[in-house]
């Protein structure tokens, strides 16, 4: 009887008025459908857990740093104050200043102190006993020190003219072959600056940056990476 | 009592409450709720708000911190000159900005990004990776790029902002009113360099490392829940002073100065050198020019 109810419930009309009857056609066993729906669920949502378990732990997932926050109060090496003293009230625009050339006070300069009393020796040769920790890497095989350094005087470097500059003006000396660096240079384009971009600045002889000898700025140290953002509010941070 | 009598009364009562309530905050409470915009503060409106700032900030910090709102200087709109072939990828400029601009400590925010990119892929910012430690740079192979805020010319984040609590200023500078900030940050969806960051938390500052020398739109310390972004130093720039990253890099490489100047540093790189703006198609028009020296 049930069954004859439920085959009179399936029976809807269409538009005219024809009665037909849909379950003939949909009726499914009840509990296979419902089980196969749920293997079907049940895979997809393994497939699902299984890919997440199976990623690698996130300090592992590539090379790199952000693992850990760090702040510039982890770096006290690094005067992270670039706080230029105060310019003198004499200071006007384009006013500049200058550190003194490197070695000038430690006990280096003058170098006429040491080699006063010693004979020159042009040659090309190994250096022992003085200046052996010079390595010279600069240019071609045949650059030796008297293309720079004059013989005669040890206090001052030599042009190719002949004429003789002090080492606070090496730029001149430099000049003579890196031209286009040189007027980079003079323009304030090559090479650091601090002070006031509109007034008084201090800026660096080439020798402060670039050993004269082997002029390739060495490679530094580079402070670490920002926090990768999924450890951001872990409590990951240096700083408490 | 009788109920218009009793009606008279509580609303009598709860009025008296709020205008006690009003009374008892800081001074200033009403005015600030009812303030204007701060392009349109007066003078002593301008100066009131500086000095609670002064104040709020010496209570949390237990430190002397000044807050100016110095204004443009007259023809002056800033430029800023990176040269690429000079880039080594130190970082310092990143944490000399941190330190400059107090920054967020923890939760850490960064206002410099700097990308290192394959020099056979050229610049091509989807095979970028900001993550790289080595324990020298430069890498052989690869090249360096920094970016923060490009200063555009047509900033996409400034018409985006439902508020208008960001704008560009006389000089060029995009400005942020933190406390006009609704942290929607819609301005941080429009911007196409990445620029913009926001304080999800209340930002952790130690005290002693707060930089006390301020100003108003740029690197006062901010509340949790609005945006921040690069200022080219506005407190330090308009006193003249080169911002803080162009000082601390090690190489020299970051140039800064006045576009209306022909004798200017950043004019004399746009003339004699090769240069070009990130995402030039967006017609974004930035003031941040990258170079190659040579």
């Amino acid at each position: 009887m049930r069954d004859g109810n439920r085959h009179e419930e399936n029976l809807i009309a269409d538009d005219g008025g024809n009665r037909r009857n849909v379950g003939d056609t949909l009726r499914l066993p009840r509990f296979s459908s419902l089980i196969i729906m749920l293997c079907i669920f049940l895979t997809i949502s393994l497939l699902i857990l299984f890919t997440i378990l199976d990623r690698p732990p996130v300090s592992q997932a590539e090379a790199g740093g952000g693992y850990r926050s760090y702040g510039p109060a982890d770096f006290p090496e690094i005067g992270f104050d670039v706080i230029l003293p105060e310019p003198q009230p004499g200071a006007v625009a384009g006013a500049y200043t200058l550190p003194p050339p490197p070695f000038s006070d430690e006990d280096i300069f003058p170098c006429s102190g040491c080699h006063e009393d010693t004979e020159v020796d042009p040659r090309r040769r190994e250096l022992v006993d003085y200046h052996e920790e010079i390595l010279l890497n600069h240019g071609p095989e045949d650059r030796w020190c008297f293309d720079c350094h004059d013989p005669a005087d040890r206090d001052h470097l030599r042009l190719a003219n002949g004429s003789l500059i002090g080492f606070d003006e090496s730029y001149r000396l430099c000049g003579q072959c890196h031209g286009t660096i040189f007027r980079d240079w003079r323009r304030g384009i090559h090479g650091r600056r601090r002070g006031y971009w509109n007034g008084a600045k201090s800026y660096l002889l080439c020798a402060h940056c670039h050993d004269p000898h082997a002029p390739h700025f060495a490679a530094i140290k580079p402070l670490p990476p920002k926090l990768r953002p999924e450890l951001l509010g872990m409590n990951q941070g240096s700083t408490p | 009592m009788d109920r218009r009598r009793f009606l008279t009364l509580a609303s009598l009562a709860t009025m008296a409450g709020f205008a006690s309530l009003a009374c008892n905050t800081k001074p200033g409470f009403v005015e600030d709720l009812l303030r204007r915009r701060f392009t349109e503060l007066g003078p002593a409106d301008l100066d009131r708000i500086l000095r609670g700032l002064e104040e709020e900030y010496r209570e949390k910090y237990h430190r002397a911190v000044s807050v100016s709102a110095a204004p443009a200087l007259d023809d002056v709109e800033f430029g800023y000159g990176l040269d690429l072939s000079r880039c080594v990828g130190c970082r310092r400029c990143t944490y000399a900005c941190v330190h400059e601009n107090n920054q967020s400590r923890d939760p850490q925010i960064h206002w410099i990004q700097v990308l290192e990119m394959k020099e056979e892929a050229g610049l091509h910012l989807v095979e970028a990776d900001q993550y790289y430690d080595p324990p020298l740079v430069p890498e052989e192979g690869f090249f360096y790029i920094p970016i923060a805020c490009q200063q555009c010319r047509n900033p996409a984040c400034v018409r985006s902002c439902p508020v208008k609590a960001t704008w560009q200023e006389p000089d060029g500078i995009v400005v942020i009113d933190y406390d006009w900030c609704i942290g929607c940050r819609c301005c941080m969806a429009a911007c196409p360099y990445g620029a913009r960051h926001f304080n999800w938390a209340e930002p952790g500052l130690p005290p002693e490392e707060l930089n006390p020398d301020t100003h108003y739109l740029g690197n006062r310390p901010r509340p949790s829940g609005v945006v921040e972004k690069c200022t080219f130093c506005i407190h330090r720039t308009r006193k003249g002073r080169y911002p803080a990253c162009v000082e601390i890099c090690p190489v020299g490489a970051r140039k800064f100065g006045n576009l209306l100047d022909e004798e200017s540093e950043i004019r004399y790189i746009m003339r004699e050198k090769r240069i070009f703006v990130l995402k030039e198609e967006l017609n974004t028009k930035p003031r941040f020019y990258y170079f190659y020296a040579t």
